[in-house]
């Protein structure tokens, strides 16, 4: 099966008009086909922008994005999962996954929601979902969009430990399927150590990469002694560029 | 009161609903109501295309909104019966002068509710239209209009009952039949049982618009309020 794209980033400088600082300055970095890279750093450093840049959200930067060498802007849509899940509260789940692709089809939003672990729940509005549950849609639709190319902006921040352990499982298995090329934001260290094979720690405003931390052991193979000893390597790394 | 006042003044109900047979079936009440009805629904349906064209694009260019809010306001509170008698005197006893006094009142409040609607769209849908590469048909169908629904319907809730009211007085204020202009006729002779009668079937209208457009319309559009309770 194909992998996932190639991810070339370089951008000199990112920054909001109202800021007298930019927010990114001096990035670059590549990210290989079917690799899972985790970008790790405190709470506010510019992890969501660069990630809405890379989505070809946000085009006003100076440098360059591209994917599989075309502009990240007019690459097809990656997979995006939003922190918030931000599904549209008024369609149901399988119409959440059509709005955003028509041409899949309901018998193949079914598919996805179906493997996420959402069967029978396809004409289920969100708000009659559990927060768990609106988060596999959320994948579900991320994965029917470009299961090659997701983009995780925190998707795992303010739902329950119990259920954080689930939906990795879940996304591990799932990228691993589909051999795509996956960008994690997160701060929490655990959730990259548990995803990851590299993780980039940004930190300093503005913001860089101060460490490229690369993981051997395939997620799937990882135990919890080795999530825990990369976990607190990352945190050494993020402690380190705090101070 | 018609039990204890037995008087002209106070009919009976079942005097009332005699009137309003006597009125239907040899009289001009269904004319009158349809001529009422035709008026209020070409002001309501001109009145809400151009509110909300205007808001939509008040909402959206904020330049245009700070030069024009001063002009909302004094749409919103300009008596409506100083528009009337103005368009009456300008453009005479004429039907396009109602139904453009008409929509002289509406409009603005209609441009106040569906600017504050674009107002509120919120930026996160418009940011995953965006990163999922959503055409603008589809973003406006799937994305903006459910927002503006509520706005929506809001607007047309008020402007049904607004403009019903509004259109009776100018009809009493100069008109060559409808609604208003009979019940003014009414007044002239102290008829309470034809102001009565009148009165009645138009509560009687403006509840089947309620209940078998309005409600229905909304239940369909917002329902999926529901599951949020």
């Amino acid at each position: 099966m194909a992998n996932g794209p190639r991810l070339t980033l370089a951008i000199h400088e990112k920054r909001y008009p109202n800021l007298a600082q930019p927010v990114l300055e001096g990035l670059e970095f590549q990210i290989a086909p079917g690799s899972v890279v985790a970008l790790v750093g405190p709470s506010g450093i510019g992890k969501s922008t660069l990630l809405r840049l890379i989505a070809g959200i946000d085009r006003a930067f100076d440098g360059s994005i591209r994917i599989d060498g075309q502009p990240a802007a007019e690459a097809p849509p990656p997979g995006l999962v939003f922190q918030d899940s931000r599904l549209l509260p008024w369609l149901s789940a399988i119409d959440n996954l059509l709005a955003v692709k028509p041409a899949l089809g309901r018998d193949a939003a079914i598919g996805w929601l179906d493997r996420v672990g959402l069967e029978g729940f396809g004409d289920a509005l969100p708000d009659q979902l559990s927060g768990g549950m609106q988060r596999r849609v959320a994948l579900a639709r991320a994965l029917a969009v470009n299961p090659k190319f997701l983009l995780l902006d925190e998707p795992f921040v303010s739902l329950d430990r119990r259920l954080v352990g689930e939906i990795q499982k879940l996304f591990a298995e799932l990228i691993a399927a589909e051999n795509s090329t996956a960008i994690l934001v997160t701060h929490i260290v655990e959730d990259a150590a548990a995803l990851a094979d590299r993780a980039l720690v940004l930190a300093g405003r503005p913001a860089r990469v101060v460490a490229d931390l690369p993981l051997r052991t395939p997620p799937a193979a990882r135990g919890p002694l080795e999530i825990a000893r990369f976990s607190e390597m990352l945190a050494q790394k993020l402690n380190e560029s705090a101070t | 009161m018609a039990l204890h006042f037995a008087n002209r003044l106070f009919p009976t109900p079942v005097d009332v609903a005699g009137h309003i047979w006597v009125l239907a079936t040899t009289s001009a009440l269904v004319p009158d109501f349809a001529k009422t009805l035709g008026r209020a629904v070409i002001a309501f349906i001109a009145s809400m295309v151009i509110g909300m064209a205007i808001g939509i694009v008040l909402g959206r260019v904020r330049w245009l909104d700070r030069l024009f809010a001063g002009w909302v306001v004094v749409g919103l509170n300009l008596p409506s019966i100083v528009v009337a008698i103005v368009l009456y005197i300008w453009l005479g006893l004429t039907e396009f002068a109602l139904i453009l006094a008409v929509m002289c009142n509406k409009v603005p409040l209609v441009v106040t509710t569906i600017r504050e609607g674009v107002k509120n769209l919120s930026a996160d849908y418009d940011e995953l239209a965006r990163a999922f590469r959503m055409p603008l048909a589809r973003r406006l169908r799937l994305i903006y209009v459910p927002q503006l629904m509520p706005f929506v319907l809001a607007a047309s809730r008020t402007g049904l009952s607004l403009i019903w009211k509004i259109v009776l007085v100018f009809e009493v204020l100069g008109s060559d039949g409808g609604v208003g202009f009979r019940i003014n006729t009414f007044f002239q002779f102290f008829d309470m049982e034809g102001i009565a009668s009148y009165t009645v079937v138009f509560i009687a209208v403006v509840l089947i618009l309620e209940y078998g457009l309005m409600r229905p319309l909304e239940k369909r559009v917002l329902g999926w309020r529901t599951a949020r309770a």
